[in-house]
């Protein structure tokens, strides 16, 4: 065990699509090796097929220069390969010791037929916490899991890793649940296991973290390496810049066009992310006029979800307003605002429900579709089948279930019931994920309409791509705040890789929370961007 | 991408103005095809119980057709199989109403005692007022306990996230106990032997349809529920959002649906129509309240509204066939000597059978969908 970790050659395909395609990466023994990229740049494939659970289609991988197969997570374990998820995989209800001895089939003790009838708890809470001392991850071995800190919970992950005798771990976006306090404490740990010459590689989208403990650092662009670099040879822009950039010619298309009178007014919103104490949104606000697409750019999980769920009185706000004004033009009728939901399966449809009876989710009880409280079904399978026409809904008939149709045609069901009516404000939660190029143009399509008959709307996506050739103003979000608002057609990818990732080079402090600041300001000066 | 193949559906789409009547052979062929799993369920169920009287050294086959015979073909027994289907029918639509919504109401039996109650109190109450007042205020206050005590469960699941398995199932044994004070202490008969009330006034009595029998025109009530919920769950807005409520609540709440409103106001009309099972019991059968009246219709209701699949026409089915077990139970004893306990066996048989099949079910719906998104996908 030990020794490089070098994959060659590594290709996996889902269908058409190349998650990764032709990968070449060399880890050095007791290295720490950043892996960047973009959601969907195919981090996560590349793990998985080294942590046992995805096969490749074609390539090698070679440990210490002897070629390897990997069938299962358990042949990882057995060469050595650790692999620590986003989503930590603990039994909550279960003690420290319990969960990290947890499937272990070979125990460590001396006398192994008595351990293997009695579960020694003592002596395997003295072992965890001596591992811990060593590694400087203390934790308190007899708690249960459920009382402790998100932190100190993935320090319980990486000493059950460690248990297992893994030489190299795999971390996924380790530092997206923590704290920054958090944060700083297990860069450190991360610097004392190479240092034992573990071997890590640390997937992040946080620019200063790579920066900062990695040696080496590889960027992953559409299934693709596009880079591997030094980290004492590069600095933060030209990463930003490396992950972002893109052959494929960004056309905004914005028709510039007059804009009308605000729709949508949001002063200082704070908003909790759901059951939880903790603030998703601090502080943020934002004007959003009739006839304009607003983009927010962002790394996923800085606010966005909470932001749109607020605007729809899905989330409870805590402090600030959210003013929605219908223009004056027409008041006789209050035009409604439309929610694209993130999840279409989950929060957009209904999928044992037909077409015709997710098309009218909304408007089911009022006319023409509901009168003296009985549906009107020949009314709504009509609305239906106009519809399928508008949309370009391939179903052979309304009365098929939504839970039968492609991906992109649900969403096609989705904007055709929240566009109905033409909505005074739209919100788009990701609209074209995982949508093919087809049905992306479609769903840009019906928004630019909207936008051309006054339609104030705003498009949320985590695809920088996406959200630059939708926007004609574009505010980046980060931690809650939009920390700064661009135009798509001036703003360089670098300058909003940057903002993504929480650095702003040119925009003044005072629009960053005081935590971060805080935080930043405890951060070891960083490499000059 | 070529649109899906569905024979069926393209076949609508070339003859519209055949579309009614193929719609309804559509949907008694579905209706058939979600019968077959319970009706397996059953007959797996009978047979297992077969094995069990051979255990016993009797022979099935006598007791089932004593059972049968007994239950369907003699005045009196058919009669009393009506008697027992009646409660079981309206608390099984009770629980239905629930699970098409996605709750799960295990409360039925406190309910049914809840809703005797409260059409005991109305039928002692009002003596000598016109039937066509007092019976319907009877039946209401029954339908109202009912629903208070199911609301009750509706409010801890909205309010305080308490799952209603948990609480409908506790306020059973309230229930049930808050019955046995009253009929033991403030509401006992005079002189009465044995607990149970004073009987209701005769303005408040559901009539007997078959003379000299216990059968009483709570069926038809029973009935006419049925009907009005199968209209409702089709071409009604409340039932509508109830179904996407028990399909999808995400998907509910994010199209601007109440979902806690949906769910508190089904979890009342769910225990209302459990109470009017113990209504039908106190005003059609006993005429009384009695300590322990129900023999465990409300879990009964249970396993009948699982077997028809949330169709509440299946359910006339269904609680026909629970009814007719029951009745028949006793001459099978007598004729063939099989003890009672067999049938009692036979119907934990039968939810066990019904939710073997319904997970299988779940099984092939999910394979059948997955298979039809991704061959659609890749076209």
């Amino acid at each position: 065990m030990g020794g490089d970790l070098r994959l060659t050659a590594i290709t996996k395909r889902f269908g058409a699509i190349a998650a990764n395609d032709n990968i070449n990466l060399t880890v050095r023994e007791g290295s720490i090796h950043g892996l960047l990229g973009e959601n969907g740049a195919g981090k996560s494939t590349l793990m998985n097929i080294l942590s046992g659970l995805y096969q490749p289609d074609s390539g090698e991988i070679s440990l210490a220069g002897e070629q390897i197969q990997i069938e299962s997570p358990a042949d990882a374990i057995r060469h050595g390969i650790g692999m620590i998820h986003q989503h930590f995989m603990l039994v909550k209800q279960l003690t420290v010791v319990e969960n990290i001895i947890l499937g272990q089939s070979k125990q460590s003790g001396l006398n192994k037929a008595a351990s293997r009838l009695r579960l020694n708890l003592k002596e395997q809470s003295d072992a965890i916490a001596q591992l811990g001392k060593t590694y400087g991850l203390e934790v308190p071995p007899m708690a249960l899991v459920s009382t402790l800190p998100v932190g100190i919970q993935q320090r319980v992950e990486i000493l059950k890793v460690l248990c297992r005798q893994a030489r190299i771990l795999i971390l996924d976006e380790p530092t997206a649940v923590l704290s920054p306090t958090e944060i700083q404490s297990f860069l450190t740990v991360l610097k004392q296991l190479a240092a034992r010459n573990h071997t890590i590689i640390f997937i992040s989208h946080k620019l200063d973290e790579i920066m900062d403990v990695c040696s080496e650092v590889t960027i992953l662009r559409r299934g693709q390496v596009v880079a591997s670099v030094p980290t004492n040879r590069t600095n933060r822009a030209e990463l930003a810049q490396l992950m972002v950039d893109r052959a494929v010619e960004i056309n905004t298309q914005s028709s510039p066009q007059p804009v009308g009178d605000v729709v949508l007014d949001i002063r200082d919103l704070w908003v909790n992310a759901e059951h939880r104490q903790v603030a998703a949104l601090r502080g943020l606000s934002l004007q959003i006029r009739a006839g304009e697409i607003f983009g927010i750019a962002g790394v996923d999980g800085n606010g966005q979800r909470e932001l749109a769920d607020a605007i729809a009185h899905l989330l409870p706000i805590q402090k600030g307003t959210i003013e929605i004004i219908s223009p004056a033009s027409t008041k006789t009728k209050p035009k409604s605002v439309a929610y694209i939901p993130e999840d279409r399966q989950k929060q957009g449809l209904i999928l044992s429900f037909s077409i015709a009876r997710n098309l009218v989710l909304k408007a089911f009880s009022k006319l023409p579709f509901c009168r003296r409280w009985i549906l009107d079904n020949k009314k709504i399978t009509a609305h239906a089948k106009q519809a399928i026409d508008a949309f370009d809904i391939r179903a052979s008939s309304p009365l098929l279930k939504a839970g039968q149709l492609s991906g992109g045609n649900q969403q096609k069901i989705i904007l055709a019931r929240e566009l109905a009516g033409e909505p005074a404000l739209i919100i788009a939660m990701q609209p074209t994920r995982g949508l093919d190029i087809g049905a992306t143009a479609a769903v840009q399509q019906s928004l630019r309409s909207q936008r051309a008959k006054g339609a104030a709307i705003l498009y949320i996506s985590t695809e920088l791509e996406d959200v630059m050739a939708m926007s004609d103003r574009l505010g980046v979000i980060y931690r809650g705040q939009l920390v700064d608002v661009l135009d798509p057609n001036a703003a360089t990818l670098e300058r909003i890789g940057l903002l993504m990732a929480g650095q702003s080079s040119s925009s003044s402090p005072q629009n960053y929370p005081s935590e971060t600041l805080q935080e930043s300001a405890n951060e070891p000066a960083g490499k000059p961007a | 991408m070529s649109p899906p193949v569905n024979p069926p559906e393209r076949k609508l789409q070339q003859n519209p103005s055949r579309s009614l009547t193929y719609r309804l052979m559509h949907q008694s062929k579905t209706a058939l095809r979600a019968a077959y799993p319970p009706m397996l369920a059953v007959l797996a169920a009978l047979l297992v119980g077969a094995m069990l009287m051979l255990v016993a050294g009797a022979s099935p086959i006598a007791a089932y057709s004593a059972l049968f015979r007994q239950a369907l073909t003699t005045y009196f027994g058919f009669a009393d199989t009506l008697a027992k289907t009646t409660p079981l029918l309206l608390a099984s639509l009770g629980v239905l109403v629930a699970l098409r919504a996605g709750q799960f109401n295990l409360g039925a039996e406190g309910q049914l005692y809840m809703g005797g109650l409260g059409s005991l109190l109305v039928g002692l109450a009002l003596p000598g007022w016109p039937v066509w007042i007092h019976l319907p205020l009877a039946l209401l206050g029954g339908f109202g306990f009912g629903a208070a005590w199911g609301a009750i469960a509706g409010y801890l699941k909205v309010a305080r996230g308490l799952n209603e398995v948990l609480t409908t199932l506790l306020l059973n044994y309230v229930a049930q106990y808050l019955i046995s004070y009253f009929v033991n202490g403030p509401l006992k008969a005079e002189n009465a032997p044995s607990p149970f009330s004073e009987l209701v006034a005769v303005s408040a009595r559901l009539p007997t349809i078959l003379p000299k029998t216990q059968a009483h025109a709570g069926i038809f009530l029973g009935l006419a529920i049925a009907i009005l919920l199968t209209v409702a769950f089709a071409i009604t807005p409340w039932g509508y959002r109830v179904d996407a409520v028990g399909q999808n609540p995400i998907a509910a709440r994010y199209a601007g649906i109440s979902t806690n409103r949906t769910i508190l106001s089904v979890m009342a009309i769910s225990g209302g129509l459990a109470g009017l099972a113990g209504s039908s019991e106190v005003l059609g059968l006993k005429r009384r309240l009695f300590e322990n009246f129900s023999p465990g219709y409300g879990f009964d209701a249970l396993a009948i509204a699982l077997l028809s699949r949330g169709n509440p026409a299946a359910v006339i089915l269904t609680s026909f066939f629970f009814g007719a077990i029951r009745s028949g139970a006793s001459v099978m004893q007598r004729n063939a000597s099989v003890p009672v306990s067999i049938i009692y066996a036979i119907q934990g048989l039968i939810v066990l059978f019904v939710a073997i099949s319904l997970t299988l079910d779940t099984q092939s719906r999910v394979s059948l969908f997955s298979a039809k998104s991704t061959k659609e996908q890749q076209t």
